[in-house]
């Protein structure tokens, strides 16, 4: 068994592992430090695949933001504990025999027999100085240029539509009121105060 | 050496998992949107191994992507958790029953 085949198993053992210990978490904050660990594993083993670029994405922008995320908003909503799992296991018996099947058919179709390394060789490794983020780059700035500008739309409108779904009514809105500045006169603005001049002699 | 069908039976357990996690956890979105997580991570597994075997990077443009919409989607999602929150007092999904579906 090589080196490589041993860091595999190692990685998917523990990818394995902190997926179910979410599924099964009863606590939610628990089963996002599980799935932190879950990922991860998914991003080494992204590595070992060689797509440098996206694991570390996967690490900044999951583990960095969206998993603080969930955090923040499990701590927001204060979830009373108790209530978890009430209903956990009514549906655990059936979970379980359709994950089992669908996983059993998987194995038929992406075995050995189709997709092992006799069938799919596994390609050389790159040199030393190969890029992922150049190849990346190229492709992504060219061939997929618009589509890359179709996810930053994407990304503001995510924007938009998330501060706006949760704002409050009117609570510390700043806004115009377009009548009131319409119907402003000048002597509402300018006031004229006289003011007693200093005399000569006061110096 | 490792396989291409290694890669694709790790994924496919990854998905079955995020699978039952979506039918076991009645009481809890959160869960159900981190559930919804880990079959993309599986997904996106899928994609970079068959790129790194066929050796086209169009597999890894596309993981981007999918990046990209499922941070998007746990924005507006947890927006939507937050707003539900605010007007029901619960997260459970046996109370989001007002569409009857």
């Amino acid at each position: 068994m090589s080196s490589e085949q041993i860091i595999f198993y190692i990685l998917s053992f523990w990818f394995i592992a902190s997926s179910l210990a979410m599924i099964f978490a009863r606590n939610a904050a628990k089963a996002v430090l599980f799935l932190v660990l879950g990922f991860f594993s998914a991003a080494s083993i992204w590595i070992l695949l060689e797509a440098e670029f996206l694991a570390i994405t996967l690490i900044l922008v999951y583990v960095g933001a969206v998993m603080v995320l969930f955090l923040f908003v499990i701590k927001m909503l204060n979830i009373d504990k108790s209530t978890l799992r009430a209903k956990f296991a009514g549906y655990l018996p059936l979970g379980i025999v359709v994950a089992l099947i669908i996983i059993a058919e998987m194995t038929l179709v992406l075995g050995n027999a189709q997709f092992g390394l006799d069938v799919m060789p596994s390609p050389a490794r790159h040199a030393a100085d190969y890029s992922n983020i150049t190849t990346l780059a190229l492709q992504l700035y060219t061939t997929y240029v618009y589509p890359f500008e179709l996810a930053a739309v994407l990304l503001l409108i995510a924007i938009i539509a998330a501060i706006t779904l949760v704002q409050r009514q009117e609570v510390n809105r700043k806004k115009q009121s377009i009548s009131e500045q319409v119907k402003v006169k000048a002597k509402d603005r300018v006031r004229i105060v006289t003011i007693a001049s200093p005399s000569k002699e006061g110096k | 050496m490792v396989s291409l069908s290694d890669y694709l039976i790790l994924s496919s357990v990854i998905f079955c998992i995020g699978l039952v996690g979506i039918f076991i956890n009645r009481t809890n979105i959160i869960t159900l949107l981190m559930c919804v997580e880990l079959i993309l991570a599986a997904v996106n597994t899928n994609f970079i191994a068959f790129s790194h075997f066929l050796g086209n990077e169009a597999g890894q443009i596309f993981v981007f992507f999918i990046l990209t919409v499922a941070a998007a989607e746990v924005a507006i999602g947890l927006a939507i958790l937050t707003l539900l929150f605010r007007v029901r007092g619960s997260i459970d999904v046996d109370v989001t029953n007002s569409l009857k579906g």
